[in-house]
């Protein structure tokens, strides 16, 4: 934050201090594209400190000309002068730019940053250029290799260099600039060194026998990339079918339920969650980015008390008739789909992330691990442990443990079972909450939500084995990377397809799902 | 005494209801529903014409019964509640719109398969264009997939909440097939513009009073197979199953096959139905094999009261007229009222409204 | 290796005029029907072990049936009995072991309808009969029939079996309750339906557990009696623990206790057995 407000002042007194020749801002405003672009290029060669305030305006969108062509740049709704102390004869017009002036302004930007003090910065426009430095730039990179202190800063700049010395003239400095290339896992050098195979671009034999090495090296770093990158989204799939199903877990394994409305649970979830942010922007909106946290009990004891009220109307009178519940609860749900759909609209609601959701950690060129899946990886193996332990080491735990196994018995204990299987119903919401609250912050938040779950949580339960969340565990996650396996290799539906064949043939074996206990069989 | 040990559930409803009674109710809606069609040929200014659109209006509900019918001979009598009968209704319907569609299209491909441009039918709508091998095509392609998922799920004895949930991934999984464009199913629009039928215009008055005729056919047709099957011994092994699986395998019956026939034989029956709904109400798209639609079938039956053969026409006849004027009407509150029925029938009505009937007469 | 002695009389072949243990002559041939029973063996039963998920439910029990016999089976509260029913029958596999009924059909490698169609019946601890049919259409589907699919759907009943299942209805006194929903039977009744059930089966071995459980004195003593009119023609495997009705109707008598056998022989030598009298007094 500082660094923005530093460079805004900075960039005031540059501009003032420029006041004086006609100047950049007034050169490039007057230019036609064609000229902008040479002049973008020019000062990608040799950037200038001072220039950097308007690169980043250009960058942002934020430079405008009145009808004089003066040039303005526009800060929150007001339009300073780029140069000079002119006031705008009317209203300007921001500059319209095209994508080759954008990609331009990128790597101008990035020169320019090169010489910032700020080495997080610097390496920023280091990586930058590294995809899109200009042969023009290899002075201008030659020197800043040279002079660069930061370690981390000066390997990102030599690889940009190693992108231009590609085609240098010299032998010598081509092969260096191939075997650094073959260091990195950058999908751009992949097409970089596949030119080079070339005869017709690289003559020199020796230099494309390098260049075939180096490409083997990258395409396997590429690789492991991308296998690290299906085994997150399957990871990140398995959390999310885990959070869906666990509650689940409860309800059909522990009480026996077959609770068709789950899905809904899930969507009632995201839905509180639109209305905390709601709440939030209109009433504390300098808090906004906490409202994911305040979601998290709200959702689940909206969940949970419409959970339990519909223990107590409709599903306690239908225990032990499995089917009657299907098809009962089935009812709940299209009930509460409707009711969303009459309060909120059948359009999606927009949940946003806030800033510490959004982003993620490049962890190589070509992975990046999104920070809100993270979490909910995170989350969701929290929500486990948490649920584990309410079962095994709680009070109610045990007595949900003990209705589980034999009603009867239980009541004579003194075991208050409706109390138990309201609140057994009601964890098994909640949860489902909490699980629509993680959704709401990675997918569409709309009255449908919970349909497209519904099935693929009721899979996950049957495959790992009623009453075992264990077994729930194991089978969200085998599912979702399973899923995540194959849907490339033949798309997402013949995938989808292949599971559930896959999890059919698997039922031949072990009936009883992946965690089953044997037993003496009663009838 | 040999008489009346062949009693089925149906016989001792109508016993109660008195046989005469129920035998002129029958006839009665019989006579109305083969009157529609000759009534539909009148001048349209007569005072007794019946306008094309209750005609597909009626016959949609016939279908729409056959399926209730064929459902309720798996789940009400063997105790399989199968979530997935849109599936196989919906296999019927798109094997018959092939042909609807290729009779349509003349020597060319299909429109759908020319936008894509295509160049060659897939190998697995050959010889649709045959009306008879269409025809084998609607017996065959959910006939078959029956048999394939039933001979895994009954092997691994796969039944209740369980065997419910498996049909509904299955029909789920068909849904996602049939939406792709790339799988020569005509996508998200289906199969729909049709022209004709065996060379006669699909939407003449005659057509339409000869498909309306034939789905009454079929569905007496499957009336009376399945009065004969709740008569036969094998109705009385299906009930024996649905109440006591084991002791019936200790007894020496082998439920896989029991289950099989009747599972593949509703399948059938819900192609059939799928078959004939198609050019009558001129579309078949993939919604058909929605999770939705399948399940909304069981509350049919539910509603008319599973176990009886006349429970699950009369289920779906109420639901369907009811959504027909609530749809007009009141567009917003029809799955407000779908979902109440569903509550409503499995907390208060556990034996349907023929059950409520019988308490009624008794 | 065994964990239990086995008696000397189950090792030597005997004969036996009251058709009780091992039976090399062939007395009890009447009740064999076509199964190979050449050595009087009805069921063989040889160190079976079962166990779930590490609880041993049966160690080692080795156990023979003679043709024409009338076998009780007692023990303590998990001492297997139910378990050795569910492996006779097919439901649990054992871990290892001999399992043979007659000398020829190896029941570890039957399903369940094969073994019941091959001549094993079987009544459960709770009484379970098809509730939604009637007392005559329980007896109609139990009858000894070609069971297939297509036999069921063009099945008429011949003079003869109809006969056949009112004598049945008129031994278990279930004749004026023959159209009543079975569903409806009081708790005896449906015991009695069970066992008629069994009748009509026909089957050449009958596992019956806990037959008397929930009948009254009157109906306890007539099942004795219907039990011995059975033996000969057929073999009886009788869990009870009613030791009344065991001394009324066995000769012969296994305790079982912690998955194998204990003692066996008559009922007055089991009863003045040590180890039997510790198991089920305590110590």
């Amino acid at each position: 934050m500082p660094t923005v407000v530093t460079r805004i002042l900075l960039s005031l007194l540059l501009l003032l201090s420029l006041a004086a020749h006609a100047g950049d801002a007034q050169d490039f405003v007057t230019a036609n594209p064609a000229k902008q672009a040479s002049l973008l290029e020019r000062w990608s060669a040799a950037p200038d400190a001072a220039r950097l305030p308007l690169l980043e305006a250009l960058q942002q969108g934020r430079v405008a000309a009145d009808s004089a062509k003066t040039a303005f740049i526009e800060t929150a709704g007001n339009y300073q002068a780029a140069e000079g102390e002119a006031q705008p004869l009317d209203t300007p017009k921001k500059l319209r730019l095209n994508n080759r002036l954008r990609g331009l302004i990128a790597t101008a930007v990035a020169s320019h940053q090169l010489l910032v003090d700020d080495p997080v910065l610097r390496l920023a426009a280091a990586q930058q250029l590294q995809k899109s430095a200009k042969p023009a730039q290899l002075q201008l990179l030659n020197a800043q290799v040279a002079s660069e202190t930061d370690d981390a800063v000066r390997d990102a700049l030599t690889l940009a260099l190693a992108n231009l010395q590609l085609v240098d003239s010299d032998l010598a400095v081509r092969l260096a600039a191939v075997r650094l290339l073959g260091e990195t896992g950058d999908p751009l050098a992949r097409t970089r060194l596949e030119t080079l195979l070339d005869p017709a671009v690289e003559s020199d034999p020796t230099v494309r026998t390098a260049a075939e090495t180096s490409l083997a090296q990258v395409k396997r770093k590429l690789l492991i990339g991308e296998l690290l990158g299906q085994a997150f989204s399957g990871l990140s799939l398995g959390s999310i079918l885990l959070l869906a199903a666990l509650g689940l877990a409860i309800t059909f394994g522990l009480l026996g339920v077959i609770n068709m409305a789950h899905g809904e649970m899930l969507m009632l979830g995201a839905y509180s969650t639109y209305m905390v942010q709601v709440l939030f922007q209109r009433f504390a909106p300098e808090a906004l980015a906490l409202y994911p946290l305040v979601a998290l009990p709200v959702a689940f004891f909206v969940t949970a008390a419409i959970g339990m009220a519909l223990e107590r109307t409709v599903i306690r009178h239908l225990y032990g008739r499995p089917l009657e519940t299907l098809l009962a609860t089935w009812g709940i749900s299209l009930i509460l789909i409707q009711l969303v759909r009459v309060i909120f609209g059948a359009q999606n609601v927009e949940v946003a992330n806030p800033y510490w959701l959004s982003g993620g950690i490049q962890v190589l060129p070509n992975l990046v691990l999104p920070y809100n899946r993270i979490v909910i990886i995170g989350f969701a193996l929290f929500v486990v442990v948490l649920t584990w332990l309410l079962l095994n080491k709680t009070r109610l735990g045990l007595n949900v443990r003990a209705v589980t196994q034999n009603r009867n018995m239980a009541a004579c204990c003194g075991v208050p079972t409706g109390r138990v299987d309201m609140l057994a119903f009601g964890l098994g919401s909640g949860i489902a909450g909490l699980g629509g609250v993680a959704l709401s912050q990675i997918g569409n938040v709309g009255p449908d939500l919970g349909q497209s779950y519904i099935i693929d949580s009721f899979l996950v339960v049957v495959l790992g084995g009623v009453g075992q969340l264990a077994g729930s565990v194991m089978a969200a996650f085998g599912l979702g990377i399973a899923n995540k396996i194959l849907e490339p290799q033949i798309g997402a539906v013949l995938g989808k397809i292949l599971i559930l064949a896959l999890i059919i043939l698997f039922i031949q074996k072990r009936p009883q799902g992946l965690f089953a206990l044997k037993g003496r069989v009663i009838d | 005494m040999t008489m009346p040990m062949n009693q089925t559930l149906l016989a001792r409803a109508s016993a109660k209801l008195g046989p005469q009674a129920s035998m002129a109710i029958g006839l009665l809606v019989l006579a109305v529903l083969l009157a529609m069609p000759l009534l539909h040929l009148l001048p349209a200014d007569n005072a007794l014409h019946v306008s094309a659109y209750s005609l597909t209006l009626v016959g949609k509900i016939l279908c729409y019964c056959i399926v209730a019918l064929a459902l309720d001979l798996v789940w009400g009598y063997a105790g399989l509640l199968s979530l997935g009968h849109g599936l196989f209704f919906a296999l019927g319907g798109y094997a018959m719109g092939m042909y609807l569609m290729r009779e349509a299209a003349g020597d060319g491909l299909p429109a759908f398969m020319s936008f894509l441009a295509w160049t060659e039918l897939p190998w697995y709508w050959y010889g649709t264009s045959n009306f008879l091998w269409a025809l084998c095509l609607v017996v065959l392609a959910p006939g078959l997939l029956a048999l394939v998922f039933g001979f895994f799920a009954f092997r691994s004895r796969i039944k209740g909440v369980y065997f419910s949930i498996m049909t509904q991934a299955l029909t789920f999984a068909g849904m996602l097939l049939f939406f792709r464009n790339e799988t020569g199913f005509g996508g998200n629009n289906g199969f729909t513009n049709f022209r004709t039928i065996l060379g006669f215009d699909i939407t003449s008055a005659h057509t339409r009073a000869v498909l309306f005729l034939a789905t009454v056919v079929l569905l007496v047709a499957s009336l009376y197979l399945g009065w004969r099957l709740a008569r036969s011994k094998f109705g009385r092994v299906l009930t024996a199953l649905r109440d006591a699986e084991n002791r019936l395998m200790f007894c020496g019956y082998d439920p896989r096959g029991y289950k099989l026939f009747i599972w593949v034989l509703s399948a059938v029956l819900c192609g059939l139905a799928g078959a004939l709904y198609v050019p009558q109400v001129g579309i078949i798209n993939p919604s058909e094999m929605s999770p939705t639609n399948s399940i909304e079938a069981a509350v049919w039956v539910a509603l008319g009261g599973r176990g009886t053969l006349i429970g699950p026409l009369l289920g779906a006849g109420l639901v369907n007229g009811m959504k027909s004027w609530f749809t007009v009407a009141f567009p917003e509150y029809w799955l407000f009222a779908l979902g109440f029925l569903f509550i409503v029938v499995t907390l208060f009505l556990p034996k349907g409204v023929i059950g409520l009937l019988r308490r009624k007469s008794s | 290796m065994r964990a239990t002695p086995v008696p000397e009389f189950m090792l030597e072949p005997a004969y036996d005029p009251s058709g009780s243990g091992r039976d090399p002559i062939g007395a009890g041939a009447l009740a064999s029907k076509g199964l190979n029973v050449r050595h009087g063996t009805i069921l063989t039963l040889e160190d079976i072990n079962v166990s779930f998920d590490g609880f041993k439910a049966l160690t080692n029990l080795t156990l023979y049936i003679g043709v024409g016999e009338l076998r009780c089976i007692i023990g303590p509260n998990g001492a297997g009995k139910t378990t050795m029913m569910d492996v006779i029958t097919g439901k649990t596999r054992p871990d290892n072991g001999v399992a043979y009924f007659g000398e020829t059909l190896d029941l570890t490698q039957m399903s369940e309808v094969e073994i019941a169609q091959s001549g094993i019946g079987r009544k459960f601890q709770k009484p379970t009969v098809f509730e939604a049919l009637s007392v005559f259409e329980n007896l109609e589907l139990a009858q000894k029939t070609n069971k297939s699919v297509w036999a069921s759907l063009r099945a008429k009943l011949t003079g003869e079996q109809k006969d056949r299942i009112d004598d049945v209805l008129q031994t278990i006194k279930l004749d004026a309750s023959r159209q009543r929903p079975a569903g409806l039977l009081s708790h005896g009744q449906k015991q009695f339906l069970e066992i008629g059930m069994l009748l009509v089966q026909d089957p050449q071995l009958l596992l019956l557990d806990e037959p008397v459980a929930g009948m009254t004195d009157a109906e306890t003593e007539f099942t004795a009696e219907l039990f011995k009119s059975l033996a000969r023609k057929h073999s009886l495997m009788v869990v009870e623990h009613d030791m009344g009705f065991v001394g009324s109707i066995a000769d012969h008598v296994t305790v079982l206790h912690q998955g194998s056998v204990l003692a066996e022989g008559s009922l007055e030598q089991v009863q003045a057995d040590e180890r039997v009298i510790e198991v089920y007094l305590g110590r």
